[in-house]
């Protein structure tokens, strides 16, 4: 059985790590914020202990005030995950770092969000449209597109 | 004599010169032509209804008797089509090529023999006139790909140049120890000279002209040329219509005409007892095709570098190994029963092929880039 | 004199019949080689997930058939699941053993198709095909019993399955396991040790176990490079703790071990069906659950081994009739980053291959 790492207990870790990067935290998941994004990442994967080594899922959820970035993240040898989080506030231009350059499995996943919700991951190597063709006016998974 | 110069002769005592010249020929060149093209239809026919049987399914059953009429109702369905060319295409060479796949094809016919005395012109060096004339269609193949001015065309026809030449040379090894053995260069002589057929006298010699022969006429293993699920259709991928029917026609006479050429070679030609000559030169092509078939339907594809490395590191060193044994026994051997021969090449054979399997294995390939 | 040669663009698709649908892959090729791989996908994008976000969360059921249509009933199944994690539902026993079935069959299913069709792209002509598809066949008869229908099958609900059996099914289901095993025998005296096919696979398009994990391979490409990962036994949902079956690994990651462990993979699934055949308990098929159903705000992310790799289901809920996001991970996707290290330096039939081997499925790719 995967076990799911409890949130606040991960925090707490990263927090002793990057003070300030932490921006909440409960049991399901841990929300960082997007400035740090890129080291907690780095962090998660790199800790013997944890051993994030493998990025399930990446999506992104719009609440109509803020864009969520979501990471599954799990460790293949110590069957644990976790839930990552990152929020952008800014509408126009929601930005977060790119993780692509840990886990390449992002590649794929973060051109969808971009495509679809409008997230733009600051150091992708290829930040394209994937779904749909290039040109096309708007992001469709947004809440406001109608 | 052949039946035609007997015809001819028989004519100019009644008829002026050039016209018993003439009639003849064309009367030779029809008959030729009605069984080659009714063989094709055929053999469409019989390798759609093998296909289905190895891959367990009924195949074509439904037009007429045993679906036999469904080759023509192909036919009448590719010749209703609209031909279109494409219009970057080289316009002229793009309308040549199905006439330069097609036409050698059909002169290879020539010099089949099917009888005794039934052949159309009982040339000399019979053997080297079907090895010229066959390597025209690589021509034709290389002109359809680059005049279509298609990617997968283009790939195609290099593709084609590499196989044909590669694969002549074996093929022409392996005939090279046929003709040793018979004596002669001419096709009737050759099969006159088979009271063994050379299968039992040259079993390797067969195999690798029977591969390589395969691979001339782009058959599966070695389709490498159409290879359909990956370069699409290779040199015909811009060909509709009554063009696309010729590359069609084409490759079944291709298959036809080998399978003759593999009949006459090696299987004995026309000679058999009990039935008519033709009978038997139609049963050897049809057994033949079968076994083409039955590869077709078995075997995946080769990759390019491992096809030009089966021609040049397997069948090219066997052949000529092959040449220089048949060499000594037609020198040495010759005298004492045929049968001992039989017996010596099959060890030969099986030794070889043994020794090759296990020194030579295909597969690597990756190209740092 | 050095001969001046330029790189020469290929574009495969989206028509192309090896591309298993509308997939394009933009290569570049110095002669035969494949220098670059560029993918292009999105021709057959339907908007599922936003679709989603506007339909109750049983109106979506019909919806996930549409994504991997080789394997649907995995897809009803990872999305009931996620519901049902999210909501807190309680499911019978019977239909947790319904489930199993339906799921282990469609795998094999799926790998009969994946492998018929890899073959297919070694230039097979179509032959291990329809061997395969004789086996496909009597599957999808069984689906049809089940269920009436033959490719989107839409079996599955929130809190079971939509009925109970046909009683003329067990039988004929226990037919088919008992008969499957002799077949699987037949594909690989057929295939297994062909000369053609070892040269042609051996060592192509190997992907290294830590590239693998790197980019999140998952399912039949992710175990080809050893690693022992099967969510049915890394994170066991439903029942899947209750049954005995081993997982096959791969050595290196070869297009072979791809294929090596499809094959493998179906001698277990009648493993797994065996046993559930014999445990299957009687019950309830469904449980009772509210028609419009709201489940408590929150997210989850619900993931199973589908045939084809982890398929996961992100949901979000705002305790409103319809999920406020409904996210896909699709398996082929993901498995698709790895395709360019693969193909690199190897020739365009290669490409082929390696595309074949990863089992890909467009109707999942673009959703």
């Amino acid at each position: 059985m995967t076990k799911a790492l409890n949130g606040e207990e991960v925090a707490k870790k990263i927090a002793k790590k990057f003070p300030g990067s932490i921006a909440a935290a409960d049991k399901a998941a841990v929300v960082v914020t997007s400035k740090s994004l890129y080291q907690v990442a780095e962090f998660l994967k790199n800790t013997r202990t944890l051993d994030f080594d493998y990025l399930t899922n990446l999506t992104a959820v719009d609440y109509t005030d803020y864009f969520e970035v979501v990471y599954h993240l799990i460790s293949l040898r110590h069957n644990h995950s976790v839930v990552l989080k990152a929020r952008c506030y800014d509408r126009d231009k929601p930005a977060v770092p790119s993780v692509v350059s840990l886990w390449r499995a992002a590649d794929f996943q973060e051109r969808e969000a971009y495509d679809l919700m409008g997230i733009i991951f600051e150091g992708h190597p290829n930040l394209k449209r994937l779904l749909l063709w290039e040109g096309f006016v708007g992001h469709p998974l947004r809440r406001d597109y109608l | 004599m052949t039946l035609l110069e007997q015809f001819q002769l028989w004519l100019g005592s009644i008829w002026p010169g050039w016209a018993a010249y003439i009639v003849p020929a064309i009367v030779g060149i029809v008959v030729v032509l009605g069984f080659v093209l009714t063989m094709v239809i055929v053999f469409i026919w019989y390798e759609r209804r093998l296909l289905g049987r190895f891959q367990v399914r009924l195949g074509p059953n439904r037009l007429g008797p045993e679906g036999i009429f469904q080759p023509i109702a192909t036919a009448v369905k590719i010749l209703l089509k609209e031909d279109i060319v494409p219009t970057k295409s080289d316009k002229v060479i793009h309308w040549l090529a199905p006439v330069i796949v097609f036409v050698p094809v059909l002169m290879i016919f020539a010099v089949v023999p099917f009888g005794e005395r039934a052949i159309l012109t009982d040339l000399n060096v019979g053997v080297v006139y079907v090895v010229a004339i066959s390597s025209i269609s690589a021509v034709g193949i290389y002109m359809a790909g680059w005049a279509s001015n298609n990617k997968y065309g283009l790939i195609s026809a290099l593709r084609a140049v590499a196989q044909m030449v590669s694969y002549e040379l074996p093929v022409v090894l392996a005939i090279l120890g046929v003709v040793l053995m018979a004596g002669s260069l001419s096709m009737t002589q050759i099969v006159a000279s088979q009271k063994i057929p050379f299968l039992l006298l040259q079993p390797l010699g067969f195999v690798i002209f029977f591969l390589g022969t395969v691979a001339e006429m782009n058959r599966s293993p070695f389709d490498l040329l159409e290879a359909d699920s990956e370069i699409v259709a290779g040199y015909h991928i811009e060909y509709s219509g009554m063009k696309f029917a010729m590359f069609y026609l084409g490759e079944y006479g291709h298959a036809l005409a080998y399978s003759c050429i593999i009949a006459t070679l090696f299987l004995s030609g026309w000679q058999g007892p009990l039935l008519p000559p033709i009978i038997w030169l139609v049963i050897k092509v049809m057994a033949v095709f079968f076994v083409i078939v039955w590869m077709r339907s078995t075997l995946p594809r080769l990759r390019v570098d491992q096809l030009m490395a089966f021609a040049w590191k397997g069948l090219l060193p066997m052949a000529i190994i092959n040449l220089f044994i048949v060499a000594a026994e037609v020198l040495w051997l010759s005298e004492i029963t045929p049968w001992l021969m039989v017996a010596v090449n099959f060890v030969f054979a099986g030794v070889l092929v043994l020794l090759w399997s296990k020194l030579f294995t295909l597969g690597g390939g990756r190209v740092e880039v | 004199m050095a001969i001046r040669t330029e790189p020469f663009i290929l574009n495969m698709g989206p028509q192309h019949p090896s591309t298993h649908g509308v997939l394009r892959l933009r290569v570049t090729l110095d002669g035969e080689v494949v220098t670059d791989v560029e993918l292009v996908m999105g021709y057959l994008h339907r908007g599922i997930e936003k679709l989603g976000e506007n339909r109750t969360y049983a109106q979506i059921i019909p919806l996930t058939d549409r994504l991997d249509y080789v394997a649907s009933m995995t897809n009803n199944f990872a999305y009931v699941l996620a519901v049902e994690k999210l909501a807190g539902i309680e499911v019978p026993e019977r239909a947790e053993y319904l489930r199993i079935i339906m799921a282990e069959m469609m795998r094999i299913a799926n790998h009969l198709m994946a492998v018929g069709f890899f073959l297919n792209d070694l230039g097979a002509m179509m032959t291990p095909v329809l061997y395969m598809w004789r086996e496909r066949e009597k599957l999808l008869d069984l689906f049809e019993m089940v269920c009436g229908q033959r490719l989107t099958y839409n079996y599955m609900r929130i809190g079971g399955v939509s009925h109970d059996i046909p009683e003329e099914f067990l039988p004929a289901l226990k037919r088919f396991v008992a008969e499957m095993p002799g077949f699987i025998d037949e594909y690989d005296r057929l295939l297994s040790q062909n000369e053609v096919l070892l040269a042609r696979t051996k060592g192509v398009g190997i992907l290294p176990k830590d590239t693998a994990i790197n980019t999140a391979a998952s399912g039949p490409v992710l175990r080809a490079s050893d690693v022992k990962w099967d969510i049915r036994r890394a994170d066991p949902y439903s029942i899947y703790d209750r049954f005995d079956f081993e997982i096959p690994v791969g050595t290196v990651g070869d297009c072979y071990d791809r294929y090596w462990v499809r094959m493998q993979e179906m001698r277990q699934s009648v493993r797994i069906l065996e046993q559930a055949i014999a445990q299957l308990p009687e019950g309830e098929a469904c449980a009772k659950v509210p028609q419009l159903l709201r489940p408590p705000v929150g997210e989850v992310y619900g993931h199973i081994e589908a045939p084809k790799g982890e398929l996961g289901f992100h949901l979000v809920s705002d305790n409103s009739i319809a999920p406020y996001r409904f996210h896909i991970r699709a398996p082929t996707l993901i498995n698709m980053t790895a395709l360019k290290d693969m193909a690199i330096g190897w020739k365009v039939a290669d490409l082929i291959i390696i595309l074949g081997s990863i089992d890909v499925c467009l109707g999942e790719i673009d959703r």
